[in-house]
């Protein structure tokens, strides 16, 4: 008996052994995330007295105003975008014979990919206060006296982020509307009501509190729209509110308090949120699956459709033109011939490369043990457990994470290659949850589908990933990657709170000369962020896909 | 004397061709067989209304329907899946037999409870579509299909997910409806023997084409077209 115990004391050691060894990646990934948020809350909880932080929450009107603020923008902003995208991804859904309509849905993913700074330099100089839309209405004789920077202007240009990606992703919904189900409707004589009530709306429900939790999130965190557009007592967030305290009154302790109360909210958030924010099956938006569609006889209905799709579209379209149009007509030589600028544009696509290759190592080592967990081990909570932590800077914002690695740094001086190292490593783990979404149903689809036969044929680790899961995971990898070396890319966040020992970034270059009111130099600066950011995506895009195995 | 007539109909998918002229009396059982790609189903979407025909016309009982969309024909179709609204009970997807909206009135109430005892639903109304089985699900659409009182009934394989028994068991179903509601019923099967219990007539469609049609049984026993005699011998008949 004590020989067999001893066997299977050995044998259960000799198991873990070789499960603890085929995991290493994904633990080796999930270290290094967790040492760098660890330190950083380790330094905030240096920093904050748990006991001075709850009596300045309970006492101190500047942070009540800033919390609430926070809330409230997040949550108008996300009330509006999902609000006017129901209707237009229903409009979206049923002209699926209109000609454009993929063309357009493609335009639509545009946002996603422009630099907030950019975007946001477009937005001014439509809808801003000597904006376009506003000369043009006053060309019309309607007059508008209301204050563009601040609450509106977040808005706007919340929306002007969200509302695509909102469409983008509530357009599936109707896909997942079994074809019989149309038939149903047809025979049943529904008419448009009755089928948005018995037909869309329930597919849409299982959509709208993911989408609207994704949008909540994104806005709650919002930095750079709050920087430029709102900052004043009465428009800022908590993010904005930390740079604040970090670069104008150089307080740590109230930066560090605040970045506390950012992750303590974002925490409550998260909990209240997380089972809708899980990861999304992959669902083709451009596929037409429904050819039978019981009312498109009315030519009113179509009309509305339409309507609506060309408002959507010019509402996003315009204020990209107008950065192009600015762009091209403003003093395009005197920009390029500055050193500056190159040296800015070096910086950035250095940054953008290299979080990116981090994020592509972090990801693959996470998603590949999670699913080996989860396909072999059969444990989902350890599965999803590395997903969790991949995502962490939804709790843990680029902005919090910054403010802790400069508090760190504070003591021993932040010299040039700090703040890029701090860049790179809290830019790669800003698209980490980017590709892990993406990327992540491909790869785990490539395991449970094929775990068995490549077990059967011996087809382990390099072979498994080149053969089995690269063509798999190519397209959506090679997406992901493309978006995040161009969101590295534009990200004014935490850049914009190491500028000061020169690893000043494109996005923030940009950011100056707004601030500086040099309009014409920010159009093309603008301008030029936006090419590199299109060329890197398409580059990286195009290349990968075209990388057989 | 004629219930269903179609009149040289003709449908066009591409390069393929759907051409058929029949007609079908009223009250009988009609199998329609024939290999992949025949037609079949095609042939029941435009009786529908869920496809237009090129040309040609479709008349139930004297009236051209050919025009009206499916809610105002006087057809109900079954299809093979995804006959029920998941998120509604029971008793609600049959009610939308009765009324759209599911305003109901007190005599619909009744006529949807008859129609859950006629089907053998008793008791499970108030369940959703999910926690019944696959052949409750089915005698749930055949309940609205009762409810809303159209002379027509259309199945596309309905029962073909469902195990033997249960499959008998529902065409003994839909052979007692037929007599007790005088419906006419067109039925796509890959299964002609077992459907050849309920149904008087068959037509055999092939490449879009009517090949051959007339008594089930003779149909099955004495095929006349090769193309017939190589699709009873296919293990898929």
């Amino acid at each position: 008996m004590g020989n067999g115990m001893a066997r299977g004391i050995k044998q259960i050691t000799l198991k873990s052994r070789v499960i603890i060894f085929s995991l290493w990646p994904g633990i080796l990934g999930a270290l290094s995330l967790l040492l760098l948020i660890g330190s950083t809350l380790a330094v905030l909880l240096r920093g904050s007295d748990a006991l001075l932080l709850i009596n300045e929450l309970r006492n101190d009107s500047y942070i009540h105003r800033v919390a609430i603020f926070s809330i409230w923008q997040a949550v108008l902003s996300t009330v509006l975008s999902v609000g006017i995208a129901i209707p237009v991804a229903r409009a979206f859904a049923r002209q699926q014979d209109f000609i454009f309509r993929d063309l357009l849905l493609k335009l639509l993913g545009l946002p996603v990919v422009t630099p907030i700074i950019v975007a946001i330099f477009g937005i001014i100089a439509v809808y801003g206060q000597s904006g376009l839309v506003r000369a043009t209405l006053e060309a019309l004789g309607v007059s508008w006296n209301g204050n563009f920077y601040g609450l509106t202007g977040i808005l706007v240009t919340h929306v002007f982020f969200n509302l695509p990606l909102a469409i983008r992703m509530l357009v599936p919904a109707w896909e997942r509307i079994p074809s019989e189900n149309w038939r149903l409707a047809g025979q049943l004589g529904m008419n448009t009501q009755q089928i948005f009530r018995w037909l869309e709306w329930p597919a849409l429900t299982g959509s709208i509190p993911g989408v609207s939790a994704i949008i909540f999130l994104l806005c709650f965190s919002s930095f750079a729209v709050v920087l430029v557009l709102g900052g004043g007592p009465s428009a800022t967030t908590i993010e904005v509110a930390i740079y604040q305290a970090l670069r104008f009154q150089f307080d740590p302790a109230q930066a560090a308090l605040l970045a506390m109360l950012q992750i303590s909210i974002c925490t409550i958030i998260v909990l209240i949120l997380h089972r809708w924010i899980r990861v999304q099956p992959v669902y083709n938006i451009f596929s037409v699956s429904t050819n039978y569609r019981p009312d498109l006889i009315s030519q009113g209905g179509r009309r509305f459709d339409l309507t609506l799709i060309y408002l959507t579209c010019s509402f996003v379209m315009l204020p990209l033109l107008a950065v192009i149009y600015y762009g091209l007509t403003g003093p395009i030589l005197d920009v390029l011939l500055e050193r500056t600028i190159w040296a800015a544009t070096t910086r950035s696509i250095i940054i953008a490369i290299a979080s990116t290759i981090i994020a592509l190592l972090l990801s693959i080592a996470l998603l590949t043990t999670s699913r080996e967990l989860l396909v072999i081990h059969k444990n989902r909570g350890l599965s999803d457990l590395f997903y969790i932590i991949g995502s962490i800077v939804l709790v843990v914002s680029p902005i919090v994470v910054g403010t802790g690695l400069f508090l760190l740094l504070l003591p021993i001086g932040i010299n040039f290659d700090a703040a890029m190292l701090v860049i790179i490593l809290v830019n790669a783990a800003l698209v980490l949850p980017y590709i892990i979404r993406t990327v992540g149903p491909a790869l785990l689809d490539a395991g449970l589908r094929y775990d068995k036969l490549c077990r059967n044929l011996a087809i382990n680790r390099w072979n498994r990933l080149r053969l089995v899961d690269w063509p798999i995971i190519r397209r959506p990898l090679s997406f992901a990657l493309g978006l995040s070396a161009s969101l590295s890319l534009g990200d004014l966040g935490v850049a914009a709170l190491f500028n000061s020992a020169g690893a000043i970034t494109l996005p923030v270059l940009v950011y100056y000369q707004l601030s500086a009111y040099r309009f014409d130099e920010a159009a093309v600066t603008a301008l030029l962020l936006i090419f590199i950011c299109a060329m890197l995506f398409v580059i990286i895009d195009k290349g990968l896909q075209k990388w057989h195995s | 004397m004629a219930f269903l007539t179609i009149d040289h109909l003709r449908f066009l998918y591409g390069s393929w061709q759907l051409s058929v002229d029949a007609t079908l009396k009223e009250n009988s059982c009609t199998a329609i067989i024939g290999p992949s790609g025949a037609g079949k189903s095609t042939l029941l979407s435009l009786i529908a209304g869920f496809e237009t025909p090129k040309k040609g016309a479709i008349y139930i009982d004297g009236t051209n329907i050919t025009s009206l969309p499916p809610g105002k024909r006087p057809v109900t179709m079954l299809f093979q899946d995804n006959n029920l609204f998941a998120h509604l009970s029971l008793f609600r997807n049959i009610g939308l037999g009765r009324d759209p909206g599911l305003r109901l009135s007190p005599s619909d109430h009744s006529s949807i409870r008859q129609a859950i005892t006629e089907v053998g639903l008793t008791g499970l109304e108030n369940r959703l579509p999910h926690a019944v089985s696959g052949g409750e699900r089915q005698r749930t659409a055949l309940a609205r299909c009762l409810c809303q009182n159209r002379p027509v009934l259309l199945l596309d394989e309905p029962f073909n997910s469902l195990d033997p028994a249960a499959r008998q068991e529902m065409l003994i179903l839909v052979n007692q409806l037929r007599h007790d509601q005088h419906l006419t019923v067109l039925i796509v099967t890959h299964n002609p023997a077992e459907v050849a219990k309920i149904a008087d007539s068959a037509i055999f469609m092939c490449n879009g084409n009517i090949s051959e049609c007339g008594d089930i049984n003779e149909l099955l026993e004495n095929p006349k077209t090769p193309e017939l005699e190589h699709y009873l011998r296919s293990p898929n008949a």
